[in-house]
């Protein structure tokens, strides 16, 4: 019999803690595809942060680090430094990225450091129960912003695809969700570029994942799909924003 | 015979950190310590090693930990709050227990405080220095030279003991110069950095750098680990030095550039016929506790010169059980003492 599905290799053979319904799952596999794919999971570092995928060294079958919220891409920095010849990656949620790790991540961005970051942005802050992201929606209720966010109060949501890209030290930023087959497959091949220009040595990528939270949103896990696509993704959209190799790469 | 070379204490504290194969730092700048980074910064690429300006202190210490983790020598250096800065990941070392060397070229505070010479983050330094049950191993030089060999001891120690290892000097002893030996020295036998993060390269389980353990029972069990490390630590790495104190009635305790001061009030006490002596801890943590007990039967009295309202003190009077008067003579906020003030207080205590 032919086996034409099976769990990637440089997926961990574990039960993840993750909720029905949320993407972490999916973005977490094609991480682990990509890897496969490209035959890097043996010279692979992650390196997890603190928030719903602060497990993430549990769940890839490469060597991991955990470190403190919103640090990821300075203690990537230090490795991939320590050692080039290793591919080292960050997988981050929105409130370890885009608030407490904002500089972090930008200077790692402006620095041109060869890693490749995973970003993946559910508008909430997941582990710790549902409370305003800096990517939470103008209007949405959390429960720190229990009459939902608003301009006066909280300002605006941060949209990190487009802030990275006007950065000389980018070298790839793109924004995929994976609502969807099509949508999944796209994000997929945007994963696994981030993961080639690295090989390369063409500097920093970076890939926003828009993704979904149905627990803390209280939605079921078809609503919330629905949401993100309402709701998110005009905030949001998707695309390439930046790709520094694109001509010489071809698309 | 090597030939010594002229150098600050901050450069030395550098070219000890070269010596000892230090090939990636991490720094920010500021005053009173720049010269390291500014040191580090034109040496590194002549020797195929890694200098990095960071965006911050707390970016700076997170790439300790990143090259730490990957397996090789780190090290980062600032002044008080710059290391106010990176207690979080002073903390996030200990839990992931790696090695790593830290500078603290400490100036007056609280605040933004002063640029001046201090002693005010003892507490800081020996008591955790963060969130959690941990210790760091805290090395006061008090001279250039000191600067150079015990910059080099702390990598062998912090890789020893996966322990991070602290320089705990001051304004002085960061700005001062002096003629130093910098010849190369013979490299230790330390065990092998088997947990490092280096890729399984398809021949081993991924080895994983964590501080997080949701079992309080796993909690506790590591801790006790650790904390067994540290009764070793404390066993076998406690350095002292003693002045004069064979006959001594009045033993002064201090630490860094104080304690260089405090020898010379310890002659001038001499040339007026009180019997002084010095007991100098070399390191913070751990405290040279038994030497200190073991004078407490001897002696009359203790006087404590810090650059700080008191902070080792409370150490001396723990570790002497409060035997004896325990004096303390401190100048705080970057003010310096002098060894006429000393003097005094060794006056005063051989009069009680």
């Amino acid at each position: 019999m032919a086996i034409v599905f099976e769990k990637p290799k440089a997926l961990a053979d574990v039960t993840m803690h993750y909720c029905p319904g949320c993407t972490h799952g999916i973005i977490h596999r094609l991480v682990a595809e990509a890897m496969d794919e490209l035959d890097i999971t043996g010279m692979a570092i992650g390196v997890a942060p603190v928030g719903c995928a602060v497990f993430a060294y549990n769940y890839f079958n490469c060597d991991m680090a955990q470190a403190a919220h919103g640090r990821a891409p300075a203690v990537a920095t230090g490795i991939k430094r320590a050692n080039p010849d290793n591919i080292v990656f960050t997988y981050q949620g929105d409130g370890d990225l885009a608030a407490i790790g904002t500089a972090e991540t930008v200077h790692a961005a402006t620095r041109g450091e060869n890693i490749t970051v995973i970003f993946v942005n559910n508008a909430i802050y997941g582990m710790t129960g549902g409370q305003m992201a800096p990517t939470t929606l103008l209007g949405q209720v959390t429960q720190t912003t229990p009459y939902g966010r608003t301009e006066a109060a909280n300002g605006y949501p941060i949209r990190v695809a487009e802030m990275l890209a006007t950065l000389e030290g980018a070298a790839y930023v793109e924004r995929v969700t994976v609502d969807s087959v099509k949508n999944v497959r796209n994000a997929k091949k945007a994963i696994l570029k981030g993961f080639q220009y690295q090989v390369e040595g063409r500097g920093f990528s970076l890939i926003e994942v828009v993704s979904t939270c149905p627990t803390n949103w209280g939605l079921d896990p078809v609503e919330a799909l629905d949401w993100l696509r309402e709701k998110m993704l005009p905030v949001y959209p998707l695309g390439v924003y930046k790709d520094k190799f694109a001509q010489e790469v071809g698309k | 015979m090597s030939e010594k070379v002229l150098m600050k204490g901050n450069e030395a504290i550098a070219e000890g950190a070269l010596l000892a194969g230090c090939r990636h730092y991490f720094g920010y700048p500021i005053t009173p310590q720049t010269e390291i980074a500014a040191y580090m910064a034109k040496r590194m690429p002549k020797v195929d090693g890694v200098f990095l300006q960071a965006e911050s202190e707390v970016a700076s210490i997170n790439m300790v930990i990143g090259a730490s983790a990957a397996g090789k020598r780190a090290m980062t250096s600032s002044s008080s709050p710059g290391v106010a800065l990176k207690s979080e990941g002073l903390s996030y070392l200990a839990g992931c227990d790696l090695p790593a060397v830290v500078v603290n070229i400490q100036r007056g505070g609280p605040g933004l405080g002063g640029i001046q010479p201090s002693q005010a983050d003892y507490f800081h330094a020996t008591k955790g220095g963060a969130h959690g049950d941990f210790h760091m191993l805290v090395l006061a030089p008090n001279s250039v030279q000191e600067m150079l060999d015990y910059t080099y001891k702390a990598f062998d120690l912090a890789d020893q003991y996966r322990i991070t290892a602290m320089i705990l000097g001051d304004g002085i002893l960061g700005q001062m110069m002096e003629p130093i030996d910098i010849s190369p020295k013979e490299p230790a036998k330390l065990p092998p950095k088997d947990w490092a993060l280096t890729g399984t390269r398809g021949e081993r389980k991924p080895n994983i750098v964590n501080s997080l353990y949701l079992n309080p029972e796993d909690l506790e069990a590591l801790n006790f680990q650790r904390f067994e490390r540290y009764r070793q630590i404390e066993e076998k790495e406690t350095l002292h030095e003693t002045y004069r104190t064979e006959d001594a009635e009045i033993v002064v305790v201090a630490y860094g550039a104080a304690s260089r001061i405090a020898k010379n009030a310890i002659d001038l006490a001499r040339e007026g016929g009180v019997k002084a002596g010095l007991l100098r801890p070399i390191t913070l943590w751990p405290f040279p506790k038994k030497p200190l007990r073991e004078l407490a039967d001897k002696v009359k009295a203790f006087v404590v010169a810090e650059l700080s309202m008191g902070q080792m003190v409370e150490d001396v009077r723990l570790s002497t059980e409060s035997l004896r008067p325990v004096y303390l003579s401190a100048h705080t906020g970057g003010v310096v003492t002098t060894p006429e003030e000393i003097l005094e207080h060794i006056k005063q205590a051989a009069a009680n």
